[in-house]
Order: C-alpha cells, then sequence, then structure tokens
C-alpha cells in the first residue's frame, strides 16, 4: 500500500508537471521543468523495480537532454527576454483538442480490458519472461536479467538500437557539422550566448576535484552492469557529463586537445564496430551470431562473460562519443 | 472500489500524460517547445511499459540468493534502450530546429508560414 502511494504521488506530480511546461511561456523555464520531470520518471521507476531504466533515465533525461536543449536554445539566439504567443489559439487549438481528445478515448477504450496493475498472473509476465528469470542465472550466469537480456539474449535487438544512436549523431553532424555559423542578435550583444563558466572559481576548483571521481564512476557503471544496475548505456553518458563539466569549465581548446571532434567520429564507428565484430568472431568460431557461448570452447559461461563485456564496452564507446560530438555539434560555434 | 483504482490508476495518468504531451506538440508554435512536448509524449510510453512490468510485492531484477518474485525484466530491457534512442531522436530534432532557426531568423511556425506565404506570392506575381 505505502508504495502505491509514493507511485500515485509521484505519478499525480508527473501529470502536473507535464500540464506546467504546456502553460510556461519561458522557454529556459520549461526546459528546467523538463529535467525535474525526467528525474521525478527516474524515481517513478525505481518505485516500479527498474533501477537500470531509472539509472538511464536520470543520467539521459535529467543529464544530457537538458544540455541538448539549453545549447540548442541559446544556438538558436533565444532570449529569455522575448515575448511570443507561444500557445496557438482559435481553429489550431480547436483542431488539437479534438485529435487529443480522439487519442484519449481510443486508448480509454485499448485499456479497459488491461491486466490490473502489478498482477502476476497477467499475458506479459508469462512465456518468455519466466524463462528469463528461471534459466538465465544458468544460461547466462549474469545476476542483472536486465543486462543479460539487454546484451545475450536480445543482442541483436541492442545492435539496431546502438546503429539508431550512431545513425543520429552521424545526422547531428550532418545537419550541423562543428562549424556552422550563428546568426548572433547584434543589439543584444553576445554575452548571454556563452556556454562556460571559466569565471567562476570556486565551481572552478569544485568541478576540477569532481571530474576524475564522476569518469572513475562511469568505468564502475561499466564494468560493473553485470551485476547491478548498469551497463554500456549509462556508462557511456555519464562519461560524457563528466567531459561537458570539463569543457564548461575550462573551455572547448583545453578540452579538445584530449579528444578532438575527430577522434569522437572514430570512437562512434569503433564502438559499433566492436559491437558487430564480437558477432562476427562467434560467427567464425562456429555459433550463431552474437552467441557467446562458442567464444570460449568448454565453457560458455565464461564465454557468455566475455561477450557481455565486450559488447557492453562498444556500447559505451559509441553512446558516449555519440553524445560528445552532439554536444561539440551544438556549442562548440556560441563562443567563437 | 479502492481495488479499481490501484488497479487502473498508473494508466489513466498515462493517459492524460500522452494527450498532455501530444497537445503541447500540437497547439504551440514554437519548434523547441514542440520537441519538449514530443519528449512528454515519450516519457508517457515509458511509464506504461514499465507500469506493465511492475509485480506487487515483486523485486527489482537482479538475482538474489533467498527465493523472491521479480519483476518482469523485459519492458525493462525495452525501455532502456529507448530512452537512449529517445534523446538521440531528440538531438536530430533539435539540430532541425537550429537549422531552420537559422535559416528563418525564427523559430515559430506561424512566423515561418507567413515568410512561406510571402515568398510563394512572389513567385506567382512573377509569373
Amino acid at each position: 500500500m505505502t508504495e502505491f502511494l509514493i507511485n500515485a504521488v509521484l505519478l499525480f506530480y508527473l501529470a502536473m508537471l507535464a500540464v506546467a511546461i504546456y502553460r510556461i511561456d519561458n522557454l529556459f523555464a520549461a526546459t528546467m521543468l523538463m529535467s525535474i520531470y525526467s528525474l521525478l520518471c527516474a524515481a517513478t521507476f525505481v518505485v516500479m523495480d527498474a533501477v537500470d531504466v531509472a539509472f538511464t533515465e536520470a543520467a539521459v533525461g535529467a543529464g544530457i537532454s537538458t544540455i541538448l536543449i539549453l545549447a540548442a536554445l541559446s544556438l538558436s539566439g533565444y532570449r529569455e527576454q522575448e515575448k511570443h504567443e507561444f500557445r496557438k489559439g482559435g481553429v489550431q487549438a480547436v483542431v488539437a483538442l479534438i485529435v487529443v481528445c480522439a487519442l484519449g478515448v481510443l486508448l480509454a477504450i485499448g485499456f479497459h480490458d488491461i491486466p490490473a496493475f502489478g498482477q502476476q498472473n497477467t499475458p506479459a509476465y508469462q512465456g518468455v519472461a519466466q524463462h528469463y528469470i528461471n534459466e538465465s542465472s544458468r544460461e547466462i550466469g549474469v545476476p542483472n536479467i536486465v543486462t543479460s537480456i539487454l546484451a545475450s539474449y536480445r543482442g541483436y535487438d541492442t545492435l539496431g538500437e546502438v546503429t539508431v544512436i550512431f545513425t543520429a549523431g552521424i545526422t547531428v553532424l550532418a545537419l550541423l557539422g562543428y562549424g556552422l555559423e550563428i546568426k548572433t542578435n547584434k543589439k543584444s550583444g553576445d554575452s548571454n550566448v556563452q556556454l562556460n563558466l571559466e569565471n567562476f572559481i570556486v565551481l572552478r576548483v569544485v568541478s576540477r576535484m569532481f571530474i576524475p571521481f564522476i569518469l572513475l564512476f562511469a568505468l564502475y557503471v561499466q564494468f560493473h552492469g553485470d551485476y547491478g544496475p548498469g551497463g554500456g548505456f549509462q556508462a557511456g553518458v555519464i562519461f560524457t557529463s563528466a567531459i561537458i563539466l570539463h569543457i564548461l569549465f575550462y573551455g572547448h581548446q583545453q578540452t579538445q586537445k584530449v579528444i578532438s571532434p575527430q577522434l569522437t567520429c572514430y570512437l562512434m564507428a569503433i564502438g559499433i564496430l566492436i559491437f558487430a565484430g564480437t558477432g562476427i568472431v562467434t560467427l567464425l568460431r562456429g555459433g550463431n551470431f552474437l552467441d557467446y557461448d562458442v567464444l570460449v570452447s568448454g565453457n560458455p559461461i565464461l564465454g557468455q562473460h566475455l561477450g557481455i563485456l565486450f559488447i557492453e564496452f562498444g556500447v559505451g564507446v559509441t553512446v558516449a562519443a555519440v553524445m560528445l560530438s552532439m554536444f561539440y555539434s551544438f556549442s562548440k560555434n556560441t563562443k567563437d | 472500489m479502492l481495488d479499481l483504482i490501484i488497479s487502473d490508476y498508473n494508466y489513466w495518468v498515462v493517459i492524460f500524460i500522452m494527450m498532455t504531451g501530444l497537445y503541447t506538440t500540437l497547439a504551440t508554435s514554437n519548434l523547441i517547445k514542440k520537441l519538449l512536448g514530443l519528449a512528454v509524449f515519450q516519457t508517457a510510453i515509458f511509464l506504461l511499459y514499465i507500469s506493465k512490468g511492475k509485480i506487487i510485492g515483486g523485486t527489482a531484477p537482479i538475482l538474489i540468493d533467498q527465493p523472491a518474485i521479480y519483476s518482469n525484466p523485459l519492458p525493462h530491457v525495452l525501455i532502456l534502450t529507448a530512452i537512449v534512442v529517445s534523446v538521440a531522436t531528440l538531438a536530430v530534432g533539435l539540430a532541425l530546429a537550429v537549422r531552420i532557426g537559422n535559416v528563418y531568423g525564427t523559430l515559430y511556425d506561424t512566423e515561418i508560414r507567413k515568410q512561406h506565404d510571402i515568398a510563394n506570392r512572389a513567385i506567382a506575381t512573377k509569373k
């Protein structure tokens, strides 16, 4: 019952925030609300036992996507004082309302015979889910069932997801590149288009102490994903957030001495190649594509461990490189 | 009555959030605000899947030594990757918005449509 009450309150807040995001006119405020929304979403996921998902949502939704939206706002020259009618009125609003209500009615009809929340005898909990829960420790040997499904049972699916992220990274590069010229608003000057905080000494010193620990934490999440919540997706995003912190406080020149935009391009591809290469190796050793049992002859469990380690590493590299490359694209030119 | 609320509450909230997100996308004029609406819409779908995976009295799907009921791990995997893909697609959307803003000098679709109308009229008079 307590569990349900926490869940109910969190979901209520989420609904209120969704309305607030619609109603608020200031885009910076809307972005911050979106960040809070993501964090609350992560909390809701924890209450509903989805710890891996919560981890991802907290790192991605509250972290990277907020930064990307803010960077895009500053890149498009948005000003906080800007007064413009956000909400549409008249016919468009009525049509939108009709469409939305139709969606609501359809969903309500669709949901009316869906099994009740939290029951064990639902179709979704039978079949393959039972197999994963009961057999994964014997077949894969990894305590975190989510990791064994993600990396082993549905490894092919994950390869597709990583390719989607890779493609999105390329698309952003194709659209923005690293050298887009920005139309700056001459009147208001360029002073508040900057994303760096180099002038704040206290923040600089504190962040300098934090960055190594964040990087270390990313590596922990990367390699401990078999045993606890975590894995390549989360680790890649956390790794990138440490680098972005470095950029914010020390500027692009300093960071790009270590990780240049070209390097992120290579890493994007290398990550996928590690992933797909593992699949090719299993093919060459006589197994199916991404079937790690054959990686170590005579020891399927060790093979599974190795395979999961490799492909999680590939995922981590690609995700980190794509996120960083996106951040470079969105922010590079605001300074010069 | 209480059972009915518990069994359906999550789904009603999901429907509400989904409707709010879609309405934000359709009925606002700023492109970045539209993308925020789309992100809200997406999280509603995440919440739906995770709600489906939850088992009352269950625990997180990480194997422990004692016998336990685990929540359904399959929706977790689907949504975990969907979240990372969602930020990638959001970034593509933002990049498109930035390019559009760069070309038209505005991020409001009403202004963009006005510019289009003016351009079309200019072409029509030339002919």
